[in-house]
């Protein structure tokens, strides 16, 4: 590691704890309905938007019209994505004559669910497969749904604790109009400026034919980039408009938008934790959490830094300069985009893992195998490091939940968090989230590795799915693990390495993002029901205090022992022992495959 | 007067001296050796029949280990029957790992034994009391009849000479007697049994020693209390507790993330074999131990023992829990109620100083004060007569009765003396005795008001003495803090808990005793309403009450609170709106509850703790293991350096069962309770229980293997 990268991670960090204070303040207004400074510049927005969807402002839903009106929002997503989809070459905005040949059913259903639940997995090449409509219009349109649906969830939760005996937990229309209008919108617009100052595209051309300096004939990609591009990191949607994503120079181009776009995937999930604090009324609480967040972030930005600084041994051993010097990189630089070196994008990686974003500005498939294994153990947690927006936070507090119970028996009363007792029914519902997402990750994954299919058939051209592998041994496992792991967590970032745009990776990963998504959050809302309901114990010397290092620690421990060393047995015959492979020599070459979807 | 004699002796509960310093439980009579041989027999033949899969199926932790235990000896069975090894491993391998697999079901069998076990003593012993007797039932024509104990039914009158056994529950409604209740509260001094007031409850089962009683019953026969107690003691009753409950679901779910773990493991390994090109995958047994070793077998077995020792340990506590979830209450409670007399303070107060007015010469007051005390047997009245002799040398004298005429203390007029040799001796109530001296045409001098309020300032309570017309002083009659107390109460505090003083005492003197003790809250001059009122109160405000009561008008109090503790000398309708009842009657006993209850949620907790902690070191042993012939380079995994693949998962296997057989008396017997603030309790229990957990399997292991090694069994 250098001095200057571990600086740019500090930089990085810095800036976020700067803004947690006074987003989360601004927020925590936002949503329990107080006057801001935007709101003489916007409520007319949020005025127009419950006269045009017939919402009554002040009426409040209990937690299963709250749960029944997101699950139709986002079935109304769903269709409308698939939909317009198909029905791509019919509408406007298409210079490039995409249609329905390039998005079949599978396709279709894949990006739908991946698009709704905020997973942004994509099974297609962007700019070779959807037109600028399908861009602007659905999948821009539900990165702002599915973020504010996320928001939604988590401030619904926070009401759960910060209220006592009611028995309603918010208004979805509401809470979600408010992400969008006061939140989403405002800070999009800032950043989608910023991002064109630094040469992110915005247009609407037809794609260019160049001749390049060799003299190739190449064809480069336009589009309106930066606002998708703003809105994919603030969304922490991680869908990129091209298929490579910010490691794409229309995307990402300079390491000062490398710098914007990570800090815009972690200000909200950071900032809700203030928010957090602020509405249950003790802010400690909420820098509890984001002190566990940031430890565990800190311990994978290091241990992938290291191991991608550290490199490839056994290069080393064939006398190749792996250490960095001021006129070279050093480490591993397989797959990393020059501009943004080894730091970079390192922090890249475990930004957009923890957050459940899913953007990439280098080729996770080419890590180290312990550089590559953070990316996927942070999904594994659950997502609850910062994590989604919105589902960072209820994410943590499900774990928040699960360690109370666990150990605050240890002080001789009944586990209660925030006043509010936790019982049967919250430990159920937390259990029930857990065990959706393990049984999501693991079950999908076996199946994939010993379940076969005739060759050229409808499931999976190629056979077996094990056979869309392009590469062998435990790296190969790596990346059937990592595509159900990243679709459960709905993170959607890809491993690459293995051909996911077949009828099978297609349906197997979509149920596996809704699975994610809606079997983790309804019984947290549930929980949120139930919570509301119940008196706040108030605090004494006997109650188990949720603010302080103890319990920082006590909430990370309960987060890799109960959440993520489920997974260590998978793990151990993936990176794991790749790593010991790797430092005794053995590595697992790259098979070519037909060109098709290889990113995934 | 003999009668009144025994009252003062026996009646009042026989507090015992408190150990000041602590608020631990204390063993009491009831207490038997952990590992009673008789006990531990019992126990141990109940394991098997524990085995049954049905009644097992209500632990589902312990369900999955027999199954995977019975898994692993049918593929034994059918590799014996091949003569092969090829699919389960070496047939030695196998046979230890089935029979460890089925101690671990057996160990977690014995711990739930042992502890029913307890109980089952516990409860024979007492039906060995339980004769039935000839009972003399008052028929409708008021003739006397005898008929069995068993015939009679709530509301039939009865009457019992001295030596009968009390046929039934039920209360005093004619007559006073002593009564022998050792057989409920293994206290052997008889208590006093009379009719009306508080003291009218007699228990089925317990003997009359002297005197005669008419007895209303109250049960009918099977709901007596002798019988609720021994169903209570035996188990037969027991429900899951909600805090119960929700932990089983919590390692029932974990258990299902584990086996998802471990069945996926299987098609993994088939994969990752097939791209290795050599090595094995796992086998049956070695999968099955891994996830044995990774469900929380540890709290799984121990959970329902930790719950039926947690009510044992109150009953030890000569205290009968009516449910587990009240324990479990006792352990959440924010707010206490102790009444002052009895709890706070000794039971009686006692004059310690004769305040003389202006004019009035201390001996004067001092002679009077003890005239007017002499027939007055209260131990306040005693006390009067003991300061006179103590103080000023005057020694108790007899006033012949025909010469005089005592007149008792009545709630109407609020004081009591004689009349003696043309005197009118009265002490008595402040006001009270304004009143007699105002009437009989005396006054009152200015100063005499500012003493009264001094004493009440301070605690005590004033008690005017005049002669005639002439008002002579005040005795000043002090509650006495029971030694400790103050301690215990600010112990208390240390935990989260607020203790209220209840009291019927004017505000004045509450507040100084409260003061005085330490006590967070007062209630002065409480009715039952008014206490009443302030548990409703506590409770709307989010805080569980905790209280003791033994009257009739504290049921509804009782009942109201989360935890209401009567005393078992209180009346029948004070026991049934209590969910637990102190056989001892000693009230100072709820803050032992309290402590019994968080000693039984701390117990939970640690083995929760401890069992998940435990799961890292097992990782490291069994998962190199397993895929030792696939990727040798796991090896490096291997950190505890265990000799061989099989003897790797064979010690982690058996850690995992012995540690819940060497978890047994800590689960029985509780994790050591300290009184402390919430966050040093966490700290400490997190240290042990936490990081002892994480590091304990580590050499546990390591331990094993090497035995396994030297003992040649793998």
């Amino acid at each position: 590691m250098t001095s200057i990268g571990v600086l740019q991670i500090a930089i990085f960090l810095g800036l976020i704890l700067v803004c947690t204070k006074p987003l989360g303040a601004f927020m925590a207004k936002v949503f329990e309905g107080e006057r801001t400074f935007l709101h003489p510049v916007l409520r007319w927005l949020e005025v127009l938007t419950y006269k045009v969807i017939g919402v009554k402002e002040e009426v409040e839903q209990r937690w299963t019209t709250y749960t029944a009106a997101l699950l139709s929002f986002s079935i109304f997503g769903f269709l409308l994505v698939y939909a317009i989809q198909r029905l791509q070459g019919f509408l406007p905005f298409n210079p490039q004559h995409f249609g329905a040949a390039q998005i079949p059913p599978d396709l279709a259903f894949n990006t739908s669910t991946s698009f709704v639940t905020n997973t942004n997995w994509q099974a297609y090449v962007g700019e070779a497969t959807v037109s600028y409509f399908v861009q602007m219009a659905v999948l821009a349109v539900q990165n702002f749904a599915s973020a504010a649906a996320g928001i939604a969830v988590a401030v619904a939760l926070i009401r759960g604790f910060s209220r006592q005996e009611k028995k309603t937990i918010g208004n979805f229309w509401v809470d979600v109009t408010r992400a969008t209008v006061y939140v989403l919108l405002p800070i999009s617009i800032i950043g989608a400026l910023l991002l064109v100052s630094q040469g992110v595209v915005q247009n609407l051309h037809p794609y260019t034919d160049v001749t390049t300096m060799e003299g190739a004939k190449q064809t480069i990609a336009q589009g309106p980039v930066a606002s998708q591009e703003v809105i994919k990191q603030l969304g922490t949607n991680g869908g990129g408009f091209f298929n490579a994503n910010s490691a794409h120079p229309f995307e990402n181009p300079t390491p000062l938008s490398n710098l914007l776009q990570m800090f815009l995937i972690f200000v909200i999930p950071a900032a809700l934790t203030y928010t957090f604090g602020k509405m249950v009324g003790d802010t400690r609480q909420g820098w509890a959490i984001f002190a566990a967040f940031s430890a565990m972030f800190l311990i994978g930005v290091f241990v992938c830094y290291h191991f991608e600084q550290a490199g490839n041994p056994i290069l080393g051993n064939l006398g190749v300069q792996t250490a960095a010097t001021s006129g070279q990189s050093g480490g591993n630089m397989e797959g990393k985009e020059t501009r943004f070196g080894i730091a970079n994008s390192a922090l890249f990686a475990t930004v957009t893992t923890d957050a459940s974003c899913g953007a990439v500005n280098s080729m996770h498939d080419s890590y180290t195998p312990i550089g590559g294994l953070v990316p996927i153990f942070n999904m594994m947690t659950g997502e609850v490091i910062f994590g989604g927006v919105g589902a960072g936070l209820y994410g943590i507090l499900l774990y928040c939940i699960l360690a109370v119970f666990i150990a605050g028996l240890m002080v001789g009363r009944t586990p209660e968090y925030l006043g509010k007792k936790i019982e049967q029914k919250e430990v159920k519902m937390a259990m029930l989230a857990v065990v959706a997402t393990a049984f999501s990750v693991l079950v999908f994954a076996a199946l994939s590795d010993v379940i076969t299919f005739q060759a050229k058939g409808y499931w999976n051209p190629q056979g077996a799915p094990t056979a869309n592998l392009n590469n062998s041994g435990p790296h190969g496992f790596d990346e059937i693990l990592y595509a159900y792991t990243s679709s459960t967590a709905n993170n959607g970032s890809a491993f690459a390495g293995i051909t996911v745009n077949t009828p099978w990776y297609d349906l197997t990963t979509g149920l596996a993002q809704l699975i994610g998504r809606f079997l983790f959050l309804i019984p947290l809302l549930a929980a949120a029901g139930s919570l509301v309901a119940k008196k706040k114990i108030p605090e004494t010397a006997g109650t188990f205090p949720t603010h302080g290092p103890l319990f920082v620690g006590l909430l990370v421990g309960t987060v890799i022992i109960v959440g993520a060393l489920t997974f260590f047995p998978a793990l151990s015959l993936g990176p794991i022992v790749e790593h010991y492979l790797m430092h005794s020599g053995k590595l697992f070459s790259f098979i070519l495959l037909p060109a098709q979807g290889i990113w995934s | 007067m003999s009668i009144t004699t025994t009252t003062e002796n026996n009646v009042t509960p026989q507090i015992p001296q408190d150990d000041p310093t602590s608020v631990l439980p204390k063993k009491l009579g009831r207490a038997r050796p952990l590992f009673d041989p008789e006990i531990v027999k019992r126990a141990s033949a109940a394991s098997f029949a524990k085995l049954n899969p049905v009644t097992l199926l209500k632990n589902p932790v312990m369900f999955v280990v027999e199954a995977g235990a019975a898994m692993t000896t049918i593929f034994l069975v059918r590799d014996l029957f091949a003569g092969g090894t090829s699919a389960g491993g070496s047939i030695g391998f196998q046979v230890q790992i089935s029979i460890w697999l089925w101690f671990t079901v057996l160990f977690a069998n014995f711990a739930e034994a042992m502890a029913e076990a307890r109980g089952k003593a516990q409860a024979d012993s007492l039906r060995k009391t339980k004769t039935d007797v000839l009972a003399k039932r008052i028929n409708s024509a008021g003739q006397m009849e005898k008929v069995p104990g068993s015939a009679l039914r709530a509301g039939d009158v009865v009457i019992c000479d001295a030596n009968d056994l009390i046929p039934g529950d039920g209360d005093v409604i004619e007559g006073i007697a002593t009564v022998d209740e050792s057989v409920i509260t293994g206290e052997s001094a008889p208590v006093i049994r009379e009719s009306g007031g508080d003291r009218s409850a007699v228990t089925g089962g317990t003997r009359v020693l002297s005197d005669q009683i008419k007895i209303k019953i109250t049960s009918n026969p099977g709901e007596t209390f002798l019988d609720r107690m021994i169903a209570l003691v035996e188990g037969a009753q027991r429900q899951k507790t909600p805090n119960e409950i929700a932990l089983n679901i919590l390692i029932a779910g974990l258990t299902l993330i584990f086996l998802l773990a471990v069945i996926t493991l299987q098609p993994f390994s088939v994969f990752s074999g097939a791209q290795a090109g050599s090595g094995t995958i796992p086998t049956v047994a070695v999968l099955v131990s891994l996830l044995v070793c990774l469900i929380p077998t540890t709290i799984g077995g121990l959970l329902s023992a930790i719950g039926i020792a947690g009510m044992d340990r109150v009953m030890q506590h000569n205290v009968l829990a009516m449910s587990g979830k009240a324990v479990e209450a006792a352990g959440d409670v924010n707010s206490l109620l102790l009444d002052k007399t009895g709890t706070i303070t000794l039971g009686n107060r006692q004059a310690v100083e004769f305040l003389t007015i202006n004019g009035v010469t201390a001996e004067e007051l001092a002679d009077a004060a003890q005239l007017s005390s002499l027939a007055d047997e209260t131990p306040e009245g005693r006390s009067v007569v003991i300061l006179a002799k103590e103080k000023y040398g005057l020694r108790g004298r007899h006033i012949p009765e025909h010469e005089a005429t005592f007149i008792p203390f009545s709630a109407y007029t609020r004081m009591s003396g004689v009349d003696f040799e043309g005197r009118q001796l009265r002490k008595g109530a402040t006001d009270a005795i304004i009143t007699f001296v105002m009437e009989k045409g005396g006054d009152v001098p200015g100063n005499f008001k500012d003493m009264s309020d001094r004493i009440s300032r301070n605690g005590g309570t004033p008690l005017a003495v005049a002669d005639g017309k002439r008002l002579l002083g005040v005795i000043h009659l002090k509650d006495i803090v029971k030694g400790g107390m103050k301690e215990r109460i600010a112990q208390l505090r240390k935990m989260g808990i607020r203790s209220i003083m209840i009291t019927g005492d004017n505000p004045l003197t509450a507040a100084a005793i409260a003061a005085e003790a330490g006590v967070d809250d007062f209630l002065a001059q409480a009715t039952p309403k008014d206490k009443l009122e302030y548990i409703k109160k506590e409770q709307a405000a989010g805080r569980l009450v905790a209280m003791t009561g033994d009257g009739t008008n504290d049921a509804p109090a009782l009942a109201q609170a989360d935890v209401g503790l009567a005393m078992n000398t209180g009346t029948t309708a004070a026991k049934e709106a209590g969910n637990m009842v102190d056989l001892d009657s000693n009230p100072t006993k709820l803050i032992e509850v309290v402590a019994i209850g968080k000693q039984l949620l701390i117990t939970r907790g640690a083995l929760t703790t401890f069992s998940i902690a435990n799961d890292v070191a097992k990782y490291f042993a069994i998962i190199p293991a397993m895929f030792m012939t696939m990727y040798p380079v796991l090896g490096s995994l291997n950190i505890m350096k265990l000799h061989t693949p099989q003897s790797a998962v064979l010690a982690a296997v058996i850690f995992n069962a012995l540690i819940i057989i060497a978890l047994v008396p800590l689960a029985l017997r509780g994790v050591k309770y300290r009184p402390l603030d919430a966050a040093s309790l966490l700290r400490r229990n997190l240290l042990i229980y936490g990081i002892g957990g994480i590091i304990a399997p580590f050499p546990g292991i390591w331990l094993i293997d090497q035995l396994l090694v030297a003992l040649r069994l793998a």
